[in-house]
């Protein structure tokens, strides 16, 4: 069997030698495929794992952390917890994301007693540089202590100041030394309880108490115990448990990605198969003379999957290697959040992942695998006497015809895409997605066959043969056919989602935009904010004709999920839908009821709000009643909001403050010259943000295509799939007829004419491809708009066609088949066509 | 002249701030101390401590010394702050047990600032508390110790059997050349103990004799001060015998002093340069290399004895958490070859002068 094994390999070899580009390209759409899954992971992994390492390091030896949102809860929570039996150390923080003039992001700064911390978390406790220390550096009013990369950050070091900003003003610290031991790339501020609480305007609350147990103490008795101490709104969580919560934050998005690199692999998988498809059929008389030579079948299967297994290693091991690059890239340029905001503060570095990278290895070879799987068995089991002969290629193809399983596929997508999520994840939804895109390319064939096959007669001599063509031997035109569907249908799909997102958040930002000038004193929840007189000050500046206020605070109504923000703000409760997007009708607050509240459609989703329900919240260590009056769309936070009247909201908390401010003008009075005089007015004003309704829609249109820019490379990748596919298939498809061009030119049809029927066959078939696509791309949208996106995020959106992209992309995309199509074949026009034609007969 | 509280003080790197402040209250001399008043606490004055120390014996017979301490400080920050977790009062305790089957000294700490109950010093009376650790003095005019350490717990109770020992001049007490350098000083000698003490996983219950010293001050020691020997002792005809002497760089006395009260009551006065510490045998610890003058002969106007440890080690090495190292042990008074009485030594600045 020796002459024979080598003869194989020698035919093997020598196809890969003869088609480098062709087999290339089904390298690196696998390579895409497992680049961007992995790439994604690593990102992911990095992020993730930094902020656990950050929660452990700042949790330290605590067994428990007691946790309430940025508003805090009474510090006199903390001497009944200190007292619990089973406590062996209580230690109270307060924990302030202070803001820094002239920095876009806040530093978080923990406020800690020295003496409790000692023992719970000894990471938080600094190290004094000597010269900079002075006398009592970990309990001085204006002493703080600051991580490694909080001081690379501010390019700060010990002995400098550091300014920060309570309200409008601004009050200097200064660095005492190093946080040695927190996880070194947390930007984190240590400072004594007592100062913050001071500075921050924040006597008598606290937010978070970690404790450490004695050894023995009944952990689920001590909780219910603790809880019963602990006012509405504050939860208990071990640093297990606020892992995994802060990880659950990122998981919709981080799936979505994921799916995205899932569906590049299963388009390199798709590549991997028309390439593989046609290279069996093309080979069908070699294979066949193996077989008479007494090479067995499943000899001959393993020879086939062996290529495909060495390109699916080959685009394994280059994805592999191009999403390590991706992913340090990406965070070195974007950070770890990938531009959505869920891991502020958090510098990660990226570390190989082993058991992550052979999944997605794996899952790289797997689709090149089963991408030959069927041309392979197909290969093995036409009887060789029958495949040595000539014509008998469209006879492999005979299988492809079947379309029961296209139907059955397409019915279980439309059954699952009404499933609801499973476990916040839409699971469903993908899963409906695959079929309909699987389903929908099996039916192909057929589809092809019936098209083609009624095409009208015509005199035009390249349009008939290209439509005899198409109709004769619908089975080959199928693989390109299916190609350019599976890459458009994708990007259709992706387009439609992307452009509906945006036409609805631009429309959203006009009813979200109302005013002519908005300040904003900082991030919400942070150490920023405008005071009563700030307020006051801003009102009776010449120009304005009216202004409004909102305070942002976070609120947690339930411990297994994020806060959701509480936004105080003045609303006309006969008409909200002049200030927030309302989705459906609003209601009208009855005299009798409960105060109104306005909430986010993720709070339906999520908590089961409905319109003229009645809720309980838990404000200012309260249970306090509400009646939910309007729902809305809020584009802004996932995790749920809730809109109070900002005269409800300062009489239950006593919080006066605002974080925002939004201004009318009186006619005539610009808004740079508002603007300026507001900049002199402020103590400070020159530390508050102004914006232009403009300036904001233009960023946050900018933060949307940077969170989608994912998707745009995505779209990208998928056209130059589709295009690659189309040079495959037919650069495939004219070596193999090049004995049917041979006979064209042999009874006198010309080189022109010949170029002119493939140009027509390319075209001809990506119109169909296209309109296929169009179809199936828009349903696949639907899922994604209906059911994805309001899953994950909780938010719906209107239907929005980006007709010109599309039939931009349509129209290249069938131009470019041409062409290609009309190239690939110009090759098998050359002389030795016609040798060929004599070679065979 | 108790130097634990003053560790716990350098770990906050305070030593060096030790000039007079115009807030804190002087020390001045003809301040008659009031009690009970004046058990309790002074929290306007910068530092204040009360310090335990004794002698008990097992069941068994076998001795053991310890020492239980309470301090009190008030840094010159915070103030003005409405936070209630200002730190405007620190408090600070250390309890210590020298177990000769043992042969080192077994110690722990607390720390914390004043405020929410959790950790206070009463005015009115002796009654200081971090957490589960407490000393307090009840109107029977008896003293409960209460330690809960990992390693090391105290349950006793301390019976006053003579009347309160007013140091210095009527409580006044001198520490250095210049007259600011002054603390208020009385002591309570010969306090009959009783109670239990755990360790090494075994509870016992104990007998034996304390000493009790509470020192208020704002201002103490000389500038030149590395260090100091300080030693107490329960004669064992009734007598009491305080001696210090403190040292400068080159282990010269900068300032001596005893005071010595006979068990009738009547004090004896001594003369400044009637006072000599003589080192007698050095031990170097195996730990810091610091050889301490464990053994030691006192000379205190006619009285004449030598100083011998309950152990060698009683080392306390405390870098990892107040930074210092210091010997505070156990001793007896041999005077010939006859005991005299049972007490404590305290030597410091032998590791490393003290940065003052």
């Amino acid at each position: 069997m020796k002459p024979l094994q080598s003869m194989v390999s020698t035919m093997l070899l020598g196809e890969v030698r003869a088609h480098p580009a062709r087999n290339a390209i089904a390298v690196i759409a696998i390579a895409i495929g497992v680049a961007m899954g992995y790439a994604v992971h690593l990102i992911n992994d990095a992020a993730t794992g930094e902020f656990s390492r950050t929660v452990r390091s700042l949790m330290g030896n605590a067994d428990l952390e007691i946790r309430g949102t940025a508003a805090g809860f009474s510090e006199a929570v903390y001497p009944l917890v200190a007292r619990l039996p089973g406590v062996e150390a209580a230690s109270p923080s307060v924990v302030v994301e202070a803001r820094l003039p002239d920095r876009v992001e806040p530093l978080n700064i923990i406020g800690i007693d020295v003496f409790r911390a000692a023992i719970v978390q000894p990471a938080l406790i600094g190290r004094p540089e000597a010269q900079a220390a002075g006398a009592l550096p970990f309990l001085e009013n204006n002493a703080i202590f600051l991580s490694p990369s909080a001081m690379d950050w501010l390019g700060a070091k010990p002995g400098d100041p550091l300014l920060v900003q309570v309200g409008l003003e601004v009050r200097t610290l200064w660095i005492k030394g190093t946080l040695a031991a927190t996880g070194a790339s947390q930007r984190l501020g240590v400072m004594d309880i007592g100062a913050a609480q001071w500075l921050f305007s924040r006597v008598g609350t606290l937010q978070r108490i970690d404790l450490s147990l004695r050894p023995g103490t009944n952990e689920v008795e001590f909780r219910s115990r603790l809880s019963r101490l602990l006012p509405v709104g504050v939860d208990v969580g071990t640093p297990t448990e606020t892992v995994r919560r802060s990880s659950d934050l990122s998981r919709a998005y981080r799936v979505n990605l994921t799916v995205l690199a899932l569906v590049a692999l299963f388009t390199g998988a798709f590549l991997v198969f028309s390439n593989q498809a046609l290279a069996v059929i093309r080979r069908r008389g070699q294979f066949g003379l193996l077989r008479v030579l007494g090479l067995k079948r499943s000899e001959l299967l393993r020879f086939i999957l062996a290529e495909a297994t060495l390109q699916g290693v080959l685009g394994a091991a280059l994805g592999l290697g191009l999403g390590y690059l991706v992913a340090s890239a990406t965070l070195a340029w974007a950070g770890g959040d990938l531009g959505a905001g869920y891991f502020k503060g958090v510098v990660p570095s990226i570390h190989v992942d082993v058991e992550a990278a052979l999944f997605f290895g794996l899952l790289g070879l797997a689709c090149a695998v089963l991408g030959s799987l069927a041309p392979a068995v197909e290969a093995v089991r036409a009887p060789p006497a029958r495949a040595l002969r000539a014509g008998d290629e469209e006879a492999a193809m005979q299988g492809m015809q079947t379309i029961v399983p296209g139907f059955v596929a397409i019915a279980l997508a439309i059954a699952l895409s009404f499933l609801p999520a499973a476990g916040g994840l839409p699971i469903a939804g993908y899963l409906a997605i695959a079929l309909l895109l699987t389903g929908g390319i099996s039916l192909m064939p057929r589809l092809a066959r019936i098209i083609f096959g009624r095409l009208p007669g015509t005199p035009n001599i390249p349009l008939h043969l290209a439509a005899t063509q198409l109709t004769g031997a619908p089975g080959r035109a199928a693989i390109g056919l299916a190609g350019i569907l599976a890459s458009f249908s994708l990007m259709v799909a992706m387009a439609i989602m992307v452009a509906s997102f945006r036409t609805s958040l631009d429309q959203w930002l006009d009813v979200a935009l109302p005013a002519d000038l908005y300040l904003r004193a900082g991030t919400p929840g942070d150490s920023a904010y405008f005071s009563l007189n700030d307020q006051r000050l801003i009102s009776l500046t010449p120009g304005v004709l009216r202004a409004e206020y909102q305070r942002s605070i976070p609120l947690s109504l339930d411990p297994d999920r994020p806060p959701v923000t509480l936004i105080g703000r003045s609303l006309d409760a006969a008409n909200p839908g002049s200030r927030i997007a309302l989705v459906g009708a609003a209601r009208r607050p009855l005299a009798n009821e409960a105060p109104p509240i306005w909430v986010s459609e993720a709070m339906v989703d999520l908590y089961g709000y409905s319109l003229g329900s009645q809720v309980l919240l838990p404000l200012a260590g309260k249970r306090i009643a509400f009646t939910v009056s309007g729902i809305w769309r809020d584009y802004a936070r996932q995790h749920g909001t809730i809109v109070i009247d900002r005269q409800d909201f300062t009489r239950i908390t006593g919080d006066a403050n605002a974080n925002e401010a939004a201004l009318w003008l009186l006619p005539g009075s610009g808004q740079a010259a508002t603007e300026k005089l507001l900049r002199q007015r402020l103590p400070n004003g020159d530390h508050v943000e102004y914006y232009s309704p403009g300036e904001i829609r233009e960023r946050s249109l900018k933060i949307f295509d940077r969170s989608f820019a994912v998707t745009y490379l995505l779209e990208a990748v998928a056209i130059v799939i589709g295009l690659a596919g189309i040079v495959v298939s037919f650069g495939g498809q004219a070596l193999l007829r090049s004995r049917e061009f041979g006979m064209l030119r042999h009874i006198g049809v010309s080189r022109r004419q010949v170029g002119a029927m493939l140009a027509l066959e390319g075209a001809l078939l990506a119109l169909l491809g296209v309109v296929a696509g169009l179809i199936l791309g828009g349903a696949v949208a639907l899922i994604l708009i209906r059911v994805v996106n309001p899953q994950s995020f909780h938010w719906t959106m209107d239907l929005h066609f980006p007709w010109q992209l599309i039939s931009a992309v349509a129209l290249v995309l069938v131009a470019a088949s041409a062409v290609t199509a009309a190239w690939a074949g110009r090759r098998a026009m050359g002389s030795e066509a016609v040798r060929a034609v004599r070679e065979d007969w | 002249m108790r130097i634990s509280g003053w560790a716990a003080l350098l770990v906050l790197g305070w030593v060096a701030a030790f000039a007079a402040l115009p807030d804190y209250p002087r020390v001045l001399p003809g301040r008659a101390l009031s009690f009970p008043r004046d058990h309790g606490a002074h929290p306007e004055h910068r530092t204040e401590w009360w310090y335990v120390t004794g002698w008990l014996e097992t069941n068994s017979g076998e001795p053991l010394g310890f020492q239980v301490t309470f301090f009190r400080s008030k840094p010159d920050i915070g103030q003005g702050n409405p936070s209630r977790f200002a730190p405007d009062q620190l408090l600070f305790a250390h309890a210590a047990l020298s177990d000769p089957r043992i042969g080192y000294l077994i110690h722990e700490q607390r720390s914390a600032r004043a405020g929410f109950g959790l950790a206070e010093a009463e005015q009115r009376d002796t009654d200081v508390h971090i957490d589960d650790w407490s000393l307090k003095r009840g109107t029977d005019d008896h003293y409960q110790i209460s330690i809960k350490g990992r390693e090391l717990q105290f349950e006793l109770t301390l019976v006053p059997t003579q009347p309160i020992l007013l140091q210095g001049d009527a409580g006044y007490s001198r520490k250095g050349p210049l007259a600011s350098e002054a603390s208020y000083y009385y002591s309570q000698p010969h306090l009959e103990v009783s109670g239990t003490e755990s360790h090494d996983g075994h509870s016992r219950s104990v007998k034996g004799r304390a000493w009790i010293d509470h020192e208020w001050s704002s201002t103490m020691l000389a500038k030149e001060a590395v260090g100091w020997d300080w030693v107490g002792i329960n004669l064992d005809d009734g007598g009491a015998l305080t001696a210090f002497r403190i040292r400068d760089s080159a282990g010269r006395a900068l300032w001596t002093h005893a005071s010595r009260r006979r068990g009738d009551g009547t004090k004896v006065a001594i003369a400044a340069n009637a006072v000599n510490l003589v080192p007698i045998r050095r031990w170097r610890s195996p730990r810091t290399g610091a050889r301490y003058p464990v053994v030691m002969h006192v000379a205190v106007g006619d009285l004449s004895f030598d100083l011998v440890p309950l152990q060698d080690d009683q080392e306390l090495d405390a870098r990892t958490s107040t930074g210092n190292v210091y010997w505070e042990g156990a001793v007896t008074a041999v005077g010939g070859s006859k005991a005299l009485g049972r007490g404590y030594m305290e030597l410091t600045g032998y590791f490393r002068p003290l940065r003052l």
